[in-house]
């Protein structure tokens, strides 16, 4: 029996010596990331500006919001944002490790190539961008000419713009899903594989019988990493769009950013970021229980 | 009848060779045993065969038709792996159908055949588990039972054994022996335990760096090694290796000791390359007698008694150690002399570059 009364009381000082070990994150985190959080709750409540909180409000600014079509529109443009990248990157990002998932010298090169374009800032991607797009020489507009086509405003025009945007943003993020796809699927042990080959089943067959079970946490990964990352569209549309045209690229943040620090209507701007926080929460937690029953089927 | 024909078959990983113009033929029905050390290229001659890796010279066929340019899934070939591979996200059930529906197998046949083959291999409980609910030797039933439900032409077995406790493993020889009686299947199984080798095989292939050292029963492998490497690694205790310096005498070999003592041998000294050679003597034919009645006079170093037997290590005056064999009940204590009876009928040597010579007995 002292052996239990041993281990208790080693229990009591290790969820205590524990719990020093976590303090400074946790000091840090709740400074930083829960105090904001609660202030940001409490302004959405009230009606302030440059000088201050004026007054409290109740839920008058989130009845605001619902009402405002500017708003409306952003958050359609942010979903149509998420739902135009996130698939894509998850796709091109489980592919592109797919294809370079050797040890090959030509597949380390091209793995450093794609992922290159992560370590740019959001000014340079949509600098490079710009030039590509641009209709007046181009990238894109000197391809349309070379075989007699007329050159493409895509970021004027309003059915372009996004779509734009969203290529650009992909190009600038695929290196992350795609480390996230490359380092699971060199856990995946090759003798798996060399069984499915004696079992005569197929490539695409082993793709979908052995390689997506075994990187599915990943793919749960990537895909709420992506969700919570799209959902935060803001410099990409700033630089070169500024929200155009006709709104059609303003996400919101970019929202959020206009009427908080330029028309200093901090409380209207902390009660869109409310409904950000709970759509990106929502996906997030959706994703999540939807894998997670996949887990246990 | 033929079942697996090796002709000329070589591999290279980049610079380095693993398998060099190497020659087998294996009957239909016969299980054989590739055994040698590790790194002998065993395991690659077995994934060679399974068509995991490609050859690059000679051919493979697989009764009789020629399999080498073949995929693995087409050879009609299924294996067992070391750490058995089984399909993590299938049940047991699912994962014996998968080579089945793959090869377009009707289902009711499928299902008829795991039925079969898991009663057989008493599994019939475990198929709607998933392999992480096994233990180790339960995944090894269902491994050996998802090679089994393909009905194949050739099983391989790549070093299946590895992973289990002494105990189970026992019992998985015993069971893997009955498998192949019942199914008459031919089989290749790889290992470098001796032990495995001797009692699985119909025949034993012994691989050393890249190449055959010997092909022959058990019981050849053991009495009449072709060479040094051969005998040093098949037997335990391990074979006594002594240098000697040979004479010839009323036509045998008389190898005389480093300690000068002399053991007559059956080997015919006509035969023999060279004076200097190396004599080696299984610990059975040598049994300990009273100190200055044997053929050799020593002291007792180790004494390990085993129960039926006792090994007795006994250094030579000049400090040769040589590991001989006395009864179960053996008196015999550390630091006593003994003298040692050696039977030199039984006795084989060795030439320089590794070639043996045996008395016509054995």
């Amino acid at each position: 029996m002292s052996g239990s009364w041993k281990s208790r009381a080693s229990g009591g000082w290790s969820r205590w010596s524990g719990a020093l070990f976590v303090a400074p994150y946790l000091a840090v985190f709740i400074l930083m990331l829960v105090v904001p959080l609660f202030i940001g709750i409490r302004l959405s409540l009230t009606h302030g500006d440059l000088f201050g909180i004026k007054s409290f409000v109740g839920v008058d600014n989130f009845t605001r919001l619902f009402a405002d079509p500017v708003f409306l529109q952003t958050v359609w443009n942010t979903v149509r944002f998420v739902l135009l990248t996130v698939p894509a990157m998850t796709v091109i990002g489980l592919a592109l490790a797919l294809v370079l998932n050797y040890q090959t010298r030509w597949a380390a090169i091209l793995r450093a190539i794609f992922f290159a374009s992560s370590v740019l800032s959001v000014t340079v991607v949509t600098l490079i961008w710009r030039l590509v797009l641009i209709p007046e020489g181009g990238l894109a507009a000197v391809l349309a000419k070379a075989i007699n086509l007329q050159p493409v405003a895509f970021l004027s025009e309003q059915a372009l713009a996004m779509p734009s945007v969203a290529l650009t943003t992909i190009w600038w993020g695929i290196g992350l899903p795609m480390v996230l796809f490359l380092a699971a699927l060199q856990q995946v042990p090759r003798d798996l594989y060399e069984a499915a080959a004696l079992d005569n089943a197929s490539k695409a067959r082993m793709l979908r019988s052995i390689t997506l079970p075994s990187i599915r946490r990943t793919l749960a990964l990537v895909v709420i990493v992506e969700v919570i990352l799209q959902f935060q569209l803001f410099g990409q549309p700033q630089l070169m769009t500024g929200g155009g045209p006709n709104n059609s690229t303003r996400p919101v943040v970019l929202f959020i950013y206009e009427t908080g620090w330029k028309q200093w209507q901090l409380g209207y701007a902390a009660a869109a970021s409310q409904i950000l926080f709970a759509m990106i929460a929502i996906a997030a937690m959706v994703q999540y229980f939807l894998s997670s029953r996949k887990d246990a089927a | 009848m033929t079942g697996i024909k090796l002709s000329g078959v070589s591999k290279r990983f980049g610079d380095v060779p693993v398998i060099d113009n190497l020659w087998l033929d294996i009957r239909a029905g016969e299980f054989v045993v590739f055994l040698g050390p590790s790194g002998c290229g065993k395991s690659t001659l077995l994934r060679l065969i399974a068509g995991l890796e490609a050859i690059d010279a000679g051919q493979i066929e697989v009764e009789g038709r020629r399999v080498d340019h073949l995929a693995p899934g087409a050879r009609n070939i299924a294996m067992v792996f070391q750490q058995y591979a089984l399909y993590p996200h299938m049940t047991v059930r699912e994962n014996l159908a998968f080579g089945l529906r793959n090869a377009k197998v009707p289902a009711d046949e499928i299902a008829r055949r795991i039925e079969a083959t898991a009663r057989s291999l008493e599994i019939t409980e475990l198929l709607q588990r998933r392999p992480s609910q096994l233990s180790g030797g339960q995944r090894q039933r269902v491994a050996i039972a998802r090679a089994t439900v393909k009905q194949p032409a050739l099983f391989l077995f790549d070093e299946p054994l590895s992973n289990l406790d002494a105990a189970l493993r026992a019992r998985t020889r015993i069971e893997l022996a009955q498998l192949h009686q019942q199914l008459g299947t031919t089989m290749i199984f790889v290992t470098h335990d001796q032990v495995e080798a001797m009692t699985l095989a119909d025949r034993i292939v012994v691989i050393n760096e890249r190449r055959i050292e010997q092909i022959g029963t058990p019981m050849e492998i053991y009495r009449r090694p072709a060479t040094r490497f051969v005998a040093s690694f098949v037997g335990t205790p391990r074979i006594n290796l002594v240098a000697v310096h040979v004479t010839g005498l009323s036509g045998n070999a008389l190898a005389r000791l480093p300690d000068g003592a002399t053991i007559s041998t059956g080997v015919s000294y006509s035969s023999l390359p060279q004076a200097n050679m190396t004599l080696g003597l299984r610990a059975e034919s040598v049994r300990v007698a009273d100190s200055g009645a044997g053929d050799i006079n020593g002291t007792v170093r180790v004494v390990e008694r085993l129960g039926d037997r006792t090994l007795v290590h006994v250094a030579l005056s000049e400090g040769t150690l040589i590991t001989a064999e006395d009864r179960g009940n053996s008196t015999v204590q550390t630091g006593q002399a003994v003298g040692l009876t050696v039977d030199g009928a039984a006795a084989h040597l060795f030439a320089a570059d590794g070639t043996a010579y045996h008395g016509a007995q054995q």
